[in-house]
């Protein structure tokens, strides 16, 4: 076996690990604040572990560094998983996670640039990929090469703003920037498909101009893959439309839509953590 | 009397910011008419346009001034509006220093009619907390705020016009942010105006002058943050305070200056502005008299709220 692969393979297994103490992270700050949005969160948080702990090029005591890879996440919703991705990666003591949607505390609902290491406020839909390309447009100006990923909800791709985006990035060749549509199935009214029909989702971003990679979402190796084959497309933007199981990894969560904007209750939660040590 | 548009200022202003190379310029399909065009030639690797996509113009200058930009971001007024909510939760909410600078503000895209106009725009900038509205009284002014406000960092509404308006000022005029502007002192009566119409107040204080009223006239070009200083003691000096804008009454200029008056100074009042209805097309000239946008307005208002002040 290849160097190059072993060490791959050790990454993935300490990316998994870790991937699971976020998770945890992200249900014990929802029990505690009484309110959020678990089931977006954790469908997503293989991807921000991947980025977080692998991907991106930062430093956590330089959040101002200006040659930093940007993270945007779109879909602010899920908070919860980049606080957890943030303060793993020592932006801020992990005791703080305690704090969430406290008042008083830097960790609100959504993300707020009072927070280290957060970009821009994001919380109303549709807006990150805009500011994405202007971070990208920004650093082909000032001839940087630091890359900039966005995380879009799937459901947020109802919003007119991403399109307007998607023509805008492909049209100036920003081939820095990598879309995620976390593409979990359901929004807050129920199944994407129903409420209003997104596929197919892969042709619609083709057609756009876009460099389209469809992954499983909740798989390291498949997320790693992805972002490597993103470096290597030149001339247009990526997008990585990730298959996930939004709730993915507490049994009673996995696909369940009333789990997008609802705290778990003590009971739920102490299944949810011994469900999370067992594996 | 040599007149300029103040969108016509902002076109050549921008000229002078080119040699910065933080400064980029963006435009959603309008650079003919924001007058931007110029600046996009002489400038291509600064300029970037969006097309007709308003959202995306804000969300994009945004990003661009979290990488160390200072983007003035044009269209009309109008459209602006269509991304307020992008201009809430994204430049204001994080202090970015994107200045959306608008042409065509208030009646003056006059035959374009109701859609084209915006009667609105300074009352929903000036709720959004962290947002700074500017309106510059003329050509001179005009390129003034946008010198100084490439160099202030934090967001700002700047609206400009598009008609022809007289030079009021010299041309060593220079722009202080949140100071208001005295144009004529006087002690019976304070026309406070703001745009376009400074140059009626003006106007208007004269034939006061020659009636016997003596009349302060304040350019308010910075209307958020309001010179509340200015305001309160114009309020108290002369007993009696009239609003002049290009805008609905309804929370724009009159009602900033209500807001402070109500707490501080309460005097008799007039606003004068457009009364809760859209615009419509005609004659620029035609639609600022039917909305009562004249110097006999101004004069007749000032004559009756004088009687109020007694």
């Amino acid at each position: 076996m290849e160097h190059s692969q072993l060490h791959h393979q050790a990454d993935v297994r300490t990316l998994t690990k870790k991937a699971k103490v976020l998770r945890k992270h992200i249900v014990n700050m929802i029990f505690e604040a009484g309110s959020g949005h678990p089931g977006g969160s954790l469908s997503c948080i293989d991807i921000l572990t991947a980025l977080y702990f692998s991907e991106l090029h930062h430093d956590p005591s330089k959040p101002a560094w200006p040659d930093r890879d940007r993270f945007i996440l779109s879909k602010g919703h899920a908070a919860p998983a980049l606080y957890s991705a943030l303060a793993e990666s020592g932006y801020f003591p992990v005791e703080i996670l305690h704090t969430l949607r406290k008042m008083g505390s830097m960790l609100q609902g959504h993300p707020d640039t009072k927070i280290p290491g957060v970009e821009v406020s994001t919380g109303s839909l549709g807006q990150g990929l805009s500011v994405a390309c202007g971070c990208a447009l920004a650093a082909r100006i000032d001839g940087r090469c630091f890359r900039t990923y966005v995380m879009l909800g799937d459901g947020e791709c109802d919003e007119g703003q991403i399109w307007e985006a998607a023509i805008f990035g492909s049209h100036h060749k920003l081939d820095s920037l990598v879309a995620i549509v976390d593409r979990n199935g359901l929004q807050i009214d129920g199944p994407t498909e129903q409420v209003l029909r997104l596929e197919p989702l892969a042709g619609k971003w083709r057609e756009f101009g876009w460099h389209v990679i469809e992954i499983d979402g909740n798989k390291i190796p498949d997320i790693l893959h992805a972002f490597s084959e993103a470096k290597k497309v030149k001339g247009k933007p990526t997008v990585i439309i990730a298959h996930t199981l939004k709730g993915k990894g507490v049994s009673f969560m996995e696909w369940i839509g009333s789990f997008h904007g609802k705290a778990l209750n003590k009971d739920e939660m102490k299944i949810a953590l011994d469900e999370l040590e067992r594996d | 009397m040599e007149k300029k548009s103040t969108r016509d200022a902002y076109g050549e202003a921008l000229l002078k910011l080119g040699g910065n190379h933080d400064i980029i310029v963006l435009d959603a399909d309008l650079s003919v008419s924001t007058q931007t065009g110029k600046f996009a030639k002489l400038f291509p690797g600064q300029f970037i346009n969006v097309g007709c996509a308003e959202q995306n113009l804000i969300g994009v200058a945004a990003g661009l001034a979290i990488g160390g930009k200072i983007p003035f971001a044009s269209t009309y007024a109008i459209f602006s509006l269509r991304a307020w909510e992008q201009i809430r939760n994204t430049i204001a909410h994080d202090r970015l220093p994107v200045k959306v600078a608008v042409s065509h503000a208030g009646l003056t895209n006059a035959p374009d009619g109701a859609s084209h106009q915006a009667l609105e725009d300074i009352a929903l900038m000036r709720v959004i907390p962290n947002m700074s509205v500017i309106v510059p009284a003329d050509g001179v002014e005009a390129a003034s705020v946008v010198q100084m406000e490439a160099e202030r960092k934090g967001p700002a509404y700047i609206r400009l016009n598009r008609s022809k308006t007289p030079i009021l000022f010299l041309h060593d005029y220079q722009f202080e942010f949140g100071k208001a502007v005295y144009i004529a002192d006087g002690q019976d009566i304070t026309l406070l105006a703001t745009g376009t119409m400074v140059h009626l107040a003006v106007l208007a204080s004269e034939v006061l002058k020659r009636a016997g009223i003596s009349t302060r006239v304040i350019n308010i070009s910075t209307i958020k943050p309001l010179d509340t200083d200015a305001v309160i003691r114009a309020a108290r000096e002369t007993g009696a305070v009239i609003t002049v804008e290009e805008h609905s009454v309804m929370g724009g200029l009159g009602s900033a200056v209500a807001e402070v008056l109500s707490e501080h100074v309460p005097v008799p009042m007039s606003l004068i502005g457009v009364r809760d209805v859209f615009g419509e097309s005609g004659e620029y000239e035609d639609l600022l008299e039917k909305h009562g946008l004249t110097v006999e307005c101004i004069v007749s208002s000032a004559q009756s709220l004088l009687r109020r002040k007694k």
